[in-house]
């Protein structure tokens, strides 16, 4: 970082406090120790569910894959033994796309599904071109009829240290999406320090709308969401809800591909925000591979045996 | 001054590593005239999900080498267990077994070993075959390995058993999750490190140790397993059979009252990998 942007990090972290990162991975490291069974593993399992953005980002997406991933997203299981005795299973929050891809979405969920379209726009991954494209481009996911906004923060100028010009971007993309949620990517692993992780959450949230999401990561690095940044970005999310009032939701994508992973985020979510925090409307993850593996331990559950992975249908591959 | 002495640590070999049980339980191993031996893994059926887990990762490269290299693999094995071999029957005589039966049992494993690297390049040529059809076809029916198989050794010849029972099953290229003998525990932890020096990828075979009654019924209903094997008595036929047809998987069970020879010539066959192999017939036209 230059040293004007260390400066005016150093004036933003004194407002906001900075982190104690061994403190972070200590605390984090107890999340893997709680033993959630039985009927509270089943709720925790479910409510993950209802959570996942179902992904596909990939180059090769088609409309076709698209559709699959539309009807798994709708139905996430479907089969005549399990799919009674699983029920109600909830369907996926959303489905998370390229934003070519929108309508196509809507053409299989229609105007009125319970499933969510969300698409990345603003040049993701990277978020480096001109900011009238990118303002294009969430114009244009918008009208195809995506219901959600997944951009990417200009990392570029945040390790700047121009913040004001983040928090402009970030602006206009608000204005550009009108009504729909947002949900701001600080690519995470491109941030390097969990100081530089609050800084943002904070910058961002400072100027998105209640309801709106921050989120961890572009799942296009090789860092990922991990329960450490998952736990600096909620604890920012708590701390400006405390001061203001305002109460900003959380999404962490990429890398989380077990059910157990999933129950160790909702863990930390449930001890740093409470129950209120426990909804979609709050909390979302990123995925796709994680979607079999929750599916396949509610199975588990249900029957009391171990599942093979091949007997849950594939809608996508790993994100 | 006189030395501490240091004991090794009884870990089973799962997925290329070598753990404990991940209850951390154990149970107490001692000889034949009650003395002491170790703390052996307990394990329990989350180390049983883990190893399948394991299994079917390391399954697919394994399935995909080519038969030759498996053959070296297994050769290679073979080789590790001759040069340890004096290990290997004092492990055996835990269990009060004499010395020359321990050493001719572990002689019997490490030839048998080398039976089966002799087929891992041959049994395709005795199994599939070319069919005769009435049309302008070829029609080829080709083996394939199944998958995951969960293989139950039985008390007695605590390695020779194990071996004759995972040879045939991964020369085709299947993995394998084992339990070993639960009366004499010991030779597969010390197999385990054999198997680890051989070249078999990690995963290829995992040996558990602890309690049949324990893990037997998460071997009849874990779903992933594609067949199960071994030696069993007639409840827990019963129970295996049962899992088995609600997972529909195959079951090659030897009864345990038939208090099968090992050492014998019918212990291996060619018969014994076909048991883990499915078959694939192909139609493919001749053309003019």
């Amino acid at each position: 970082m230059s040293s004007t942007g260390s400066a005016a990090s150093r004036r933003l972290l004194d407002e906001i406090g900075s982190v104690d990162a061994v403190g972070i991975e200590e605390r984090v490291a107890k999340y893997g120790t709680r033993s959630i069974k039985k009927a509270s593993k089943v709720f925790g399992l479910k409510l993950a569910v209802s959570m996942v953005d179902l992904t596909t980002l990939e180059g090769k997406d088609t409309p076709g894959k698209v559709a699959s991933l539309c009807i798994k997203a709708l139905h996430p299981h479907v089969a005549p033994e399990e799919a009674k005795s699983l029920d109600p299973l909830p369907s996926v929050a959303a489905v998370c796309v390229y934003p070519a891809m929108v309508r196509h979405a809507r053409r299989h969920l229609g105007n009125s599904s319970r499933v969510k379209i969300a698409s990345v726009a603003t040049a993701f991954p990277s978020g480096q071109s001109p900011l009238k494209t990118r303002l294009a481009e969430v114009r244009a996911a918008v009208s195809d009829g995506a219901d959600e906004i997944d951009m990417v923060i200009n990392r570029g100028a945040f390790l700047a240290g121009e913040f004001g010009r983040v928090q402009d971007e970030i602006s206009a993309v608000v204005e550009a999406c009108g009504s729909r949620t947002l949900k701001v990517i600080l690519e995470t692993g491109e941030l390097e320090t969990f100081d530089n992780i609050r800084a943002a959450s904070f910058l961002a949230m400072r100027v998105i709308r209640p309801g709106d999401f921050i989120k961890t990561s572009t799942g296009k690095t090789s860092s990922n969401a991990t329960l450490g940044n998952n736990q600096v970005m909620i604890e920012a999310i708590r701390d400006y809800f405390l001061d203001t009032g305002i109460a900003i939701g959380m999404k962490p994508a990429g890398g989380i591909r077990t059910a157990k992973q999933s129950l160790a985020f909702l863990i930390a979510v449930k001890e740093t925000l409470g129950d209120a925090w426990l909804t979609p409307a709050r909390y979302r993850f990123g995925a796709s591979s994680l979607l079999n593996d929750l599916l396949r331990q509610l199975v588990k559950e249900k029957t009391g045996a171990y599942q093979a992975p091949y007997t849950f249908s594939e809608a996508t591959e790993s994100y | 001054m006189a030395r501490l002495i240091i004991t090794k640590t009884p870990k089973v070999y799962v997925g290329g590593a070598f753990i404990r049980s991940e209850s951390g339980r154990t149970f107490p191993l001692k000889d034949s005239l009650g003395a002491f031996v170790g703390h052996v893994p307990q394990c329990t059926r989350k180390d049983l999900r883990n190893a399948v887990e394991a299994a079917a990762r390391a399954g697919v490269g394994w399935a995909r080498r080519t038969a030759f290299n498996r053959s070296q693999i297994l050769y290679r094995l073979a080789e590790m267990m001759e040069a340890r071999a004096t290990e290997l029957a004092e492990t055996i005589m835990l269990g009060g077994t004499a010395a020359a039966a321990a050493k001719a049992e572990v002689s019997a494993s490490v030839d048998r070993l080398i039976y089966y690297a002799g087929w891992a390049d041959k049994f395709e040529q005795v199994l599939g075959n070319v069919n005769p059809v009435s049309g302008p076809y070829f029609n080829f029916t080709v083996t394939e390995p199944m998958g995951v198989i969960g293989l139950i050794a039985p008390h007695e010849a605590p390695l020779l058993a194990l071996v004759s029972l995972f040879a045939p099953a991964i020369v085709s290229g299947n993995a394998v999750v084992a339990l070993a003998s639960e009366a004499q525990p010991y030779p597969a932890i010390i197999l385990g490190e054999m198997l680890a020096t051989s070249d078999l990828p990690g995963g290829v075979v995992n040996l558990l140790t602890g309690y049949r009654k324990e893990l037997l019924p998460t071997f009849a209903t874990h779903q992933h397993f594609r067949g199960i094997g071994g030696v069993a008595n007639a409840d827990e036929r019963k129970l295996l059979q049962s899992g088995a047809a609600e997972s529909i998987k195959r079951v090659k069970l030897t009864p345990a009252e038939d208090h099968f020879d090992w050492m014998a010539d019918a212990a291996q066959s060619l018969y014994a990998i076909r048991d883990w192999l499915e078959f694939k017939t192909t139609w493919h036209p001749i053309g003019s």
